[in-house]
């Protein structure tokens, strides 16, 4: 009796093998991801804080700048960030360049300038897209050059529909 | 959507008799001294945001006569050239930018005002506006100089308004607010572009009020190089005013 009680009872809770499958393939799942980010870390190159740079910055690939930079900086491919933490004198060129910083010095990117709240440029921008939030500071000129020439200025049908694309709330093409 | 869009038809447009301080008697509209009032109509609720609860809420957004006008001056010519005196906004930059084609300058004076007041140098603001701008005569097709008269000493304005007619090239436009009413607290104004018939107002501290509230005359003296093209007076107290460089 004592026997056959012990040997049911054991089963009665939760089988006991059951569960010890799955589990190397849940320590297993995890496991890819952290290898993904790292790789993406490792493609954007990070100056930290403590970093102060005279003279020349060449690049291809995406840089994030959290130190001091003074000089020119090209990422003429790539997205430059600069960080909360980053001072920049320089002119700037890239691809997309994303203002968290300060920056003093000109700025040209072919594609696109965010200077985002918080973050400061004194100087010229040129880029086909400029995005400056409120909080941000600013001081100097937008030159917004678009391909096509100026004439595409002129068009009210092809510049309202650009502005469309880009900026949701775009208000309406004054006809001259 | 806030009730103080109705339009205020005031407007008188005249490019050349000088409207502003002009022959308003020959307007079927008794107009003598409406435009100089300085307080608004007792049938007439004050729409003005009143005290800081105004910057709590959404921004308010009024109608804007001269801005339509004034953009109708800038795309008359290709890739116009703008200066901006007021802080930067990011939908202005791109409304001037992608859609107009503009290259904008953006230069606040309100904050060198503001620099200026803090560090107890208001002295030498007036020698500061006469080398604030370094670019040759002729530089802009238009600038937007918002409300900024109205917070400026008259020597300071004088400078300004000196430099503005130079840098503004033959033809082009210049526009003004102007108020007409006493502010009820120290603030500046963002105007934000809404579109070309409204403009949204976004309050922010300033260092100090308005100086002065300036008489039709005192404005038109002040850009003595200008002529009035267009001038409104709106709801909210507002003195809209449209000045052309004559070519």
């Amino acid at each position: 009796m004592w026997k056959r009680d012990e040997a049911v009872r054991p089963a009665s809770g939760q089988p006991t093998a059951a569960p010890q499958p799955p589990a190397p393939t849940q320590a297993g799942a995890p496991s890819p991801r952290p290898e993904a980010s790292r790789q993406m870390e490792k493609d954007i190159v990070n100056i930290g804080k403590s970093v102060v740079i005279k003279g020349e910055l060449n690049g291809s690939e995406d840089l994030t700048i959290e130190g001091h930079v003074e000089g020119t900086i090209q990422l003429r491919d790539h997205v430059l960030t600069i960080g909360p933490n980053g001072r920049i004198k320089a002119q700037v060129f890239a691809k997309s360049v994303i203002v968290l910083g300060e920056v003093t010095g000109n700025v040209t990117a072919s594609d696109k300038v965010d200077i985002r709240d918080n973050g400061s440029v004194d100087g010229d921008i040129v880029a086909p897209r400029v995005a400056i939030a409120e909080g941000a500071h600013f001081r100097g000129s937008v030159d917004m050059q678009r391909k096509g020439g100026a004439a595409q200025a002129t068009k009210p049908a092809t510049s309202q529909t650009t502005a469309q694309q880009s900026q949701p709330p775009a208000p309406q093409r004054v006809g001259a | 959507m806030p009730d103080d869009r109705r339009d205020l038809e005031f407007g008188i447009r005249d490019s050349q008799t000088n409207p502003v301080a002009g022959p308003e008697s020959q307007s079927p509209i008794p107009a003598v001294g409406l435009l100089d009032r300085l307080a608004p109509r007792k049938n007439e609720p004050d729409v003005r945001p009143q005290g800081p609860s105004s910057a709590e809420g959404a921004d308010p957004v009024f109608n804007t006569k001269a801005l339509r006008k004034f953009l109708s001056c800038l795309t008359s010519r290709e890739s116009p050239v703008l200066l901006d005196l007021g802080p930067v906004v990011g939908s202005n930059v791109s409304f001037f930018g992608e859609q107009l084609g503009c290259k904008i300058f953006v230069e606040d004076i309100f904050a060198d005002l503001d620099r200026h007041v803090r560090d107890g140098k208001l002295e030498t603001l007036p020698p500061f506006m006469k080398k604030r701008f370094p670019q040759p005569d002729g530089t802009f097709d238009g600038i937007l100089c918002w409300d900024l008269i109205d917070y400026l000493d008259r020597p300071s304005a004088q400078e300004l308004a000196r430099e503005l007619t130079r840098v503004l090239r033959p033809d082009g436009a210049l526009l003004g607010f102007f108020g007409t009413a006493p502010p009820q607290d120290t603030r500046y104004t963002k105007f934000i572009i809404v579109d070309e018939m409204n403009l949204k107002h976004r309050y922010y501290p300033a260092t100090r009020g308005r100086q002065t509230i300036l008489l039709n005359r005192d404005i038109i003296r002040l850009f003595a190089g200008l002529h009035v093209s267009d001038s409104f007076l709106l709801q909210n107290n507002l003195r809209e005013i449209l000045f052309r460089k004559p070519a």
